[in-house]
């Protein structure tokens, strides 16, 4: 029984060691070939019996896909290999070392095309922003000073706060949650591959729920629970969720995407006219 | 019938000039599926017209296909969609121009050596590896600014683990494969005309 527990505790450190070199070659530190497959996956084998508790599981299949990622690193590598544009970095270090700032500039001017842009006011802009200029009114009339008449002092209670909508009767993490779940329910009703149009799922009998609605759904898909779908040559916008939200937010640069919820707009996705 | 077709042709090119020299995003270029909604279906052609008047101004429309995939034959023009087009330079600037538009001769440099890196090391790199090279020639205070430079004009990327990537701009106006034929053929013997040497001058006093 004693020794079970000692050979599981040494399998779990050799996973631990092998999930921590397999992010250190994720993270381009350690060559990928340093880490021998087969030995690796020899390992893992070995002690894949031994595991009961989920938390030996969750270790045995963390290393599983770290593992993965490797071998999917040493593919790259051998592609990369491959292709023309392969060099020895070594050999490229060198020559940069070894040249003189003219002569990487002379040889970078040699591959380099800058984009050509233009800036430039036409008469017709100067014109337009001149109207615009005259229809604009001052500052005071546009920012009138609120008149806030003065009032003493006194309380209120939470139900009161929720029916002036300072306070939600819901935390914004389990609002989110069940909107997800409504978008999954939603698509299994009327949704065709696993998606359906951004204005069905947001739109409801008010133009005011839909302004909710659609800021709900900003949150959701910032937050990783869905995704969007854009067909720019048709202009449809597709909402589409995950199974399961998305752990990694923020590796990639993120991308706003404006979309109108305006009043006509809503009036037309009412009138079955938004196509 | 002749003339008119010409007609049209030549007010989809005037479009485009448009679209392609103005920009309308924070990005220079265009989508390729904006041109066709702009232009029609048959927007490859004008920009191949288009292209014959800019080479004889020595500059050229350049395509660069989304996850910088290039089609091995002809383009599909659902390829050409999803691709981003824009005018560049066809030929190459002098160091004196190079000066003329804004970048000292120590800025290109580090330029050049940082993407040249970055492709040796498959596309990615340690910010704290490239700056270790920039910083063999270059002050330290300036390693860092210069590399903030290139990120902010869309050469080069990082993400939250300070890796560094080429980015849109790279693709757009760098030959890579000749960046690094010319790296590799160099001899060290390509020097700069006396131009460079006066600008050294002024950046080391």
């Amino acid at each position: 029984m004693e020794s079970k527990k000692a050979q599981k505790k040494v399998g779990a450190e050799k996973l631990q060691r092998i999930i921590e070199m397999c992010i250190a070659i994720e993270n381009h530190t350690v060559d990928p070939f340093l880490l021998n497959v087969d030995d690796v996956i020899k390992v893992v084998q070995k002690y894949f019996p031994q595991w009961e508790k989920s938390e030996e599981l969750n270790l045995d299949s963390e290393a599983i896909c770290h593992l993965a990622s490797v071998v999917k690193l040493q593919s790259e590598w051998v592609k990369h290999r491959s292709t023309s544009l392969y060099t020895d970095p070594f050999l490229l270090e060198g020559k940069l070392m070894q040249a003189t700032k003219d002569e990487i500039v002379s040889i970078f001017l040699r591959a380099w095309h800058p984009v050509v842009e233009l800036e430039q006011l036409s008469l017709h802009s100067i014109a337009e922003a001149l109207r615009y200029w005259k229809r604009l009114l001052p500052l005071k009339e546009r920012w009138p000073e609120l008149f806030v008449s003065e009032v003493a002092i006194g309380t209120t209670s939470r139900d009161e706060m929720l029916r002036q909508r300072v306070l939600s009767n819901k935390v914004f993490s389990e609002e989110i949650e069940s909107f997800w779940r409504e978008l999954k329910e939603k698509i299994k009703e009327k949704g065709a591959e696993g998606k359906m149009r951004y204005w069905d799922f947001i739109g409801a009998d008010t133009y005011e729920k839909t302004v909710e609605r659609a800021f709900l759904a900003s949150f959701l898909i910032t937050y990783g629970y869905a995704t969007l779908e854009i067909i720019p040559l048709e202009e449809e916008v597709f909402v589409k969720p995950f199974e399961k939200p998305l752990a990694k937010i923020g590796t990639q640069q993120p991308i706003s995407i404006p979309i109108a919820v305006t009043c006509e707009d809503w009036q037309k996705w009412k009138r079955g006219e938004l196509d | 019938m002749r003339k008119k077709k010409k007609g049209i042709y030549a007010s989809k090119m005037k479009r485009a000039t448009h679209m392609l020299f103005f920009r309308s995003h924070q990005k220079p270029g265009v989508k390729g599926w904006e041109l066709q909604r702009a232009l029609g279906a048959d927007y490859p052609k004008v920009l191949e017209v288009m292209n014959d008047y800019l080479r004889s101004l020595d500059l050229q429309i350049k395509t660069v296909y989304e996850e910088e995939k290039t089609p091995a034959g002809k383009p599909t023009l659902e390829e050409l969609n999803r691709a981003r087009f824009y005018v560049t330079l066809q030929g190459e600037l002098t160091p004196k121009e190079s000066k003329m538009i804004g970048w000292r001769i120590d800025d290109l440099a580090g330029l050049a050596v940082a993407i040249s890196y970055i492709i040796s090391k498959r596309g990615q790199a340690p910010r704290r590896d490239v700056e270790e090279v920039l910083g063999e020639k270059l002050p330290s205070w300036k390693v860092g600014i210069n590399m903030d430079r290139y990120i902010r004009y869309g050469y080069l990327q990082d993400d939250e683990n300070d890796q560094l990537y080429l980015n849109w701009r790279t693709r757009a106006e760098v030959d890579e494969q000749a960046l690094i034929d010319l790296l590799l053929r160099s001899e060290v013997q390509a020097t700069l005309p006396s131009a460079a040497d006066g600008e050294k001058d002024k950046a080391d006093e």
